[in-house]
């Protein structure tokens, strides 16, 4: 019971910063600009469904794409030498050092009309394709920004794999893809929840992204929540309802993927 | 054990990064037989049991398995099953789950599943441990899961990878001796490698001596402890004297300043052969029957005998006696003709 008073601090910034706003999200939510009860910013979130649907449908695209990336890569990484695994992960890290708006520009610059890829197309008289302003440009970028943080927790679970686990399920019959499925998949678990929730949660709520690479017709539930708060559209009675939405998503998800998780550990009993 | 092969390898070359790990490596082992491996750490024997075992490609040789060549073989299409050093226990399993392992992947009826787990649980005494998680098992417990996991699907042999190396004693002791109690009761081949010679004496019907990739001899235990054929092989195996000595002609080896009838021959006149004497072949005697004599520098008490240390012209002979002498005697020791081992000088 000692430490308890150096949780204070802790407790008083949680009730600042994470209670309070919280609480001033579900307030405004339910209230109109007069601050009266209403149920109508919800009721109204109806004719935004298909902006819900596509953020849903291109986080999920994009977090598919890092999981499936992601998995072989960690598990190479975590079985090299000690000394390479430290430069193949600082090799990954290196472009998180570079400032995000800065790396999804760059790929603006990539994937425009007249941009490198296009120029490199026109060499050989093919294109112009249109690359930029398109969802598959907003599933490329958030797969580049988040990728890495899906191989992280990916690696740090798998190097805690002894080799010789993986060496008993080879040497009691399993080929490749009863080791993967049956022994390599369940242990890192845990890895592949983390990972999902790392790279599910920014790219469903993401606005930068679908705005740069997305153009105006690709708008995400980040853009829309922007637009109340810093648009022309102004209502953050409307944006609160919104970001409660996106919360209850981003919750029945993470859900989800826990079941995963638990199923897995329900497996062992 | 009988005469048909098993496994047999066939000039087995390994690499590590340019460094030898075995140099062209040929061994026949029988079947129904306990062989160990057995040498010093870096010797190739733990390469050895994974190049059998399929997880090490040699760079050249061959693998042959009941007379067909596996080498190329992945490890899960072999019918050899490997007991690991440290357990290798799956950790989401439980003892049941581990154990059916391989079972689940042939896709057995669930029925003959459990007849079939159950029975190897019985065999190595984890009887009623089914439900139990293998993290919360001891360190004997975890290996007799892996061995029941290995054997459960009646492999024809059995590699066990230095598996008692991290339990105590007492447990080793146990451990060997069942062991030994399931190879002989399954009938089937075990190739176990181990740095212990003790362990490798009391188990094995067939011991190969391993050193630098290459081995060092292939015998009986008796064999191996009784006619070393070479020094590092007396060295290793139990303790030994180890002098030079001068062979004068057949049936006469002369070393510590004195000549022994022996029981060898074919060397060549005036040959330097390195002479092996057992500790306990050493008979202390009054001085003047001696056909040596030194001087006590120590002794030690060891439980069943003590351990002396006998200086006699600069060469310090260890002598196990159940008498004690006193530190600073003189002594006589004799030494019988059936008790010196004359070998050839090793080339390092």
């Amino acid at each position: 019971m000692k430490s308890k008073p150096c949780a204070y601090p802790y407790l008083v910034w949680m009730v600042i910063f994470i209670a309070a706003p919280l609480l001033m999200v579900l307030y405004f939510a339910f209230t109109d600009k007069a601050g009266n009860f209403t149920l109508a910013n919800l009721s109204g979130l109806g004719q935004y469904s298909a902006v819900f649907v596509r953020s849903i449908l291109l986080a999920a695209i994009a977090t598919v794409i890092c999981l499936v990336l992601a998995y072989p890569l960690s598990y190479m990484l975590s079985r090299l030498h000690a000394s390479k695994q430290r430069i193949m992960l600082m090799l990954i890290m290196l472009p998180m050092w570079m400032n995000f708006l800065l790396r999804t520009y760059a790929w603006m610059t990539l994937l425009e009309k007249n941009g490198l890829i296009n120029r490199f197309f026109g060499l050989f008289g093919l294109g112009p394709f249109q690359m930029i302003n398109t969802q598959g440009a907003v599933v490329l970028g958030m797969v580049y920004n988040y990728l890495p943080y899906m191989i992280l927790p990916l690696y740090t679970i798998m190097v805690k794999i002894d080799n010789s686990v993986i060496e008993a399920a080879q040497d009691l019959g399993a080929g490749l893809i009863g080791t993967v499925t049956k022994v390599l998949i369940p242990l890192s678990m845990p890895g592949i929840t983390t990972g999902i929730t790392m790279v599910f949660v920014p790219s469903i709520s993401t606005f930068i992204i679908s705005r740069m690479l997305g153009g105006g017709s690709n708008l995400l539930i980040g853009d829309l929540i922007e637009l109340q708060f810093l648009g022309n559209s102004y209502n953050y009675n409307l944006g609160s309802a919104m970001s409660l939405v996106l919360m209850v998503i981003v919750l029945l998800c993470m859900s989800l993927t826990n079941q995963l998780d638990s199923e897995e550990k329900e497996g062992m009993l | 054990m009988d005469d048909t092969v098993i496994v047999a390898l066939k000039d087995i070359v390994v690499d590590f990064d340019d460094e030898s790990i075995l140099s062209g490596l040929s061994l026949d082992i029988h079947d129904k037989e306990f062989v160990t491996l057995l040498g010093p750490s870096g010797c190739g024997k733990t390469t050895t049991l994974r190049v059998i075992g399929g997880f090490q490609s040699p760079k050249s040789g061959s693998v042959f398995f009941d007379g067909k060549d596996i080498t190329a073989l992945p490890p899960y299409k072999r019918h050899v099953n490997t007991v690991f050093q440290k357990y290798a226990l799956f950790p989401h399993l439980n003892v049941y789950e581990n154990v059916a392992f391989s079972l689940r992947l042939k896709k057995v009826p669930e029925a003959q599943i459990k007849s079939s787990v159950l029975e190897m649980l019985e065999l190595v005494g984890l009887k009623g441990f089914e439900r139990r998680n293998t993290t919360t098992l001891s360190g004997g417990q975890q290996q007799r899961v892996a061995i029941a996991r290995a054997l459960v699907g009646h492999p024809r042999v059995l590699l066990l990878d230095e598996p008692l190396g991290a339990l105590d004693l007492k447990l080793r002791k146990e451990m060997q001796a069942e062991l030994k109690r399931i190879q002989q009761s399954l009938n089937i081949t075990f190739i176990y490698v181990t740095h212990d010679q003790e362990e490798a004496l009391t188990m094995s019907d067939t011991v190969v001596v391993m050193k630098g990739g290459y081995i060092q001899q292939i015998g009986t235990p008796v064999d191996i402890y009784n006619e070393p054929q070479n020094a590092f092989v007396a060295d290793f195996i139990g303790e030994s004297n180890i002098l030079s000595g001068v062979m004068d002609k057949d049936f006469m080896v002369e070393f510590g300043g004195q000549t022994f009838t022996c029981v060898d021959k074919g060397f060549t006149r005036q040959q330097l052969v390195d002479v092996v004497v057992r500790p306990e072949d050493i008979k202390i005697v009054p001085t003047i029957q001696g056909q040596l004599s030194g001087v006590v520098k120590s002794v030690l008490f060891k439980g069943v005998h003590y351990e002396m240390i006998v200086e006699q012209a600069g060469y310090e002979w260890k002598i196990h006696s159940t008498q004690a002498q006193q530190p600073g005697e003189i002594v006589g020791m004799n030494i019988g003709p059936d008790e010196i081992h004359i070998m050839h000088k090793m080339e390092d």
